[in-house]
């Protein structure tokens, strides 16, 4: 959004409500810790393995993930008085998909590298449980506004939990950094670590995220 | 209202027109920088078999001066008024042998002599299709580098063809055997030195189907290129005398 717009729209909506109120924040402030999609909700963990044994593509996932959600979230939101909820998931589906692919295609034509190494991922986006999952809890109910912010904040808070998995692997995985050989640049010998670059290892290291982070904030499961 | 089956046949049909309108806008828009895009590709690729290319090279550039494109047939005749642009691989891997067009690209030096010749090759491994380009020296013969593609090949075993550690093991092997074409097989089991063998190369341990795969790509095709290579095998040979 435009700068221009986005202060034509605080003037406009400031008697009811101020664009970034506290509870707007928290829209955004809440997924990246308390109710994050991957530690929290475990969602997205399939795709979060997947695409993190290197930093850019991680990088370009989550960008990917968060504009998809951002934008499915606004744009649900905007017709949610309109869709028959008998097809509901139909629309929420046919929505995401338009992003998806048009996400895919811009990809295509300006990063080929990183779309061929994201491959399938990106396509797959569609059947990322975040996405619906806020579009039924959050985008179904509420005005566009909190939605993108909704969408923006469970994007980046997928977002920050595959950098922090793509960064411990590349980095003692492979020895380097978005590409960069770090180690071998600092003149330290260093062999890479073979698990951390598989599935597997990811999965053990995505454990330990979210173990150290529930165990910061307290957040237990309810039974 | 919004419950009623007319309403929700319309909603649906109107949501449709608009995600297909979008979409096909996009695609359409996009389309020529995709296509720009795949064909870098298959110009880095051929470029890669023959040189290792280094960060910030202008591939356009060295793929214009040095290669040489042009399609023959099975029995090693120019095919005029074909571009190897047009022909797709993929396509043509369905015919017969004897009907497929092939591109041959030729890298030469500053003296328009042949220096390297790169041959598309196309098969099936394991689970799906598997792709490349061979690359053979001015002898015709001795394999100057490979570069394999898969579409599906299980990741850390068929898909290590990809990787450079498989494809330098083909590197100086020989496709020609005392005049008679041997091609070159991907061996059973690792860890094995085939050194001195001139027609095989070190397995991939839990891949040996995918290398299968890739030992039946480089027959068929080094056979339909035989009448090719054989021929300018022949006039290099006249050449030296």
């Amino acid at each position: 959004m435009s700068t221009e717009a986005a202060v034509a729209e605080e003037v406009k909506e400031k008697k009811s409500e101020p664009l970034l109120s506290k509870k707007n924040r928290k829209l955004i402030s809440n997924p990246l810790d308390i109710d994050n999609p991957v530690t929290v909700q475990i969602l997205g963990v399939c795709s979060a393995l997947a695409v993190t044994t290197q930093m850019k593509p991680a990088f370009v996932m989550s960008l990917g993930l968060t504009i998809v959600t951002a934008c499915s979230n606004v744009a649900i939101s905007a017709l949610r008085n309109t869709i028959p909820s008998r097809i509901r998931i139909i629309v929420q589906l046919a929505i995401v998909s338009l992003w998806v692919i048009m996400v895919d295609q811009i990809l295509k034509a300006y990063v080929y590298d990183v779309s061929k190494q994201l491959s399938v991922f990106v396509g797959l986006i569609i059947t990322n449980c975040i996405v619906m999952g806020r579009l039924e809890a959050y985008a179904m109910a509420n005005k566009p506004w909190p939605s993108f912010l909704d969408g923006m904040g469970n994007g980046l808070g997928y977002g920050m939990i595959l950098m922090i998995l793509a960064f411990v692997r590349e980095l003692f995985g492979a020895g380097s950094l978005f590409g960069f050989k770090v180690f071998a640049t600092l003149g330290i010998p260093y062999q890479g670590n073979g698990l951390l670059l598989l599935p597997a290892g990811a999965c053990i290291l995505l454990g330990i995220i979210i173990w150290v982070q529930r165990s910061i904030n307290g957040y237990r499961e309810s039974h | 209202m919004r419950q009623s089956n007319t309403y929700i046949i319309l909603y649906s049909a109107a949501i449709t027109v608009v995600c297909g309108g979008l979409l096909a806008f996009a695609a359409v828009s996009l389309k020529p920088q995709q296509d720009a895009n795949i064909a870098m590709e298959q110009k880095k690729n051929i470029l890669a078999s023959v040189l290792t290319l280094k960060e910030g090279d202008n591939i356009t550039e060295i793929y214009n001066k040095q290669v040489k494109a042009f399609v023959i047939d099975y029995e090693g005749n120019v095919v005029e008024g074909m571009t190897p642009e047009k022909v797709i691989v993929a396509a043509e891997y369905k015919k017969a042998p004897k009907d497929r067009l092939l591109p041959i690209y030729e890298f030469r030096n500053d003296s328009n002599k042949v220096e390297y010749a790169v041959m598309p090759v196309y098969g099936y491994g394991l689970w799906n299709n598997i792709w490349g380009f061979v690359a053979v020296k001015s002898d015709f013969n001795t394999v100057q580098g490979v570069k394999f593609q898969h579409a599906g090949e299980t990741p850390g075993l068929g898909a290590r063809i990809e990787s450079e550690e498989i494809q330098e093991r083909f590197k100086g092997k020989s496709i020609f055997e005392n005049g008679s074409l041997v091609s070159v097989t991907i061996a059973k089991g690792e860890g094995n030195d085939y050194s001195a063998n001139q027609h095989k190369v070190d397995g991939m341990s839990g891949a040996t189907l995918t290398g299968k795969g890739v030992n039946n790509m480089l027959k068929d095709y080094l056979a339909c290129y035989e009448k090719y290579l054989k021929k300018n095998a022949g006039t290099t040979k006249q050449a030296s005398l």
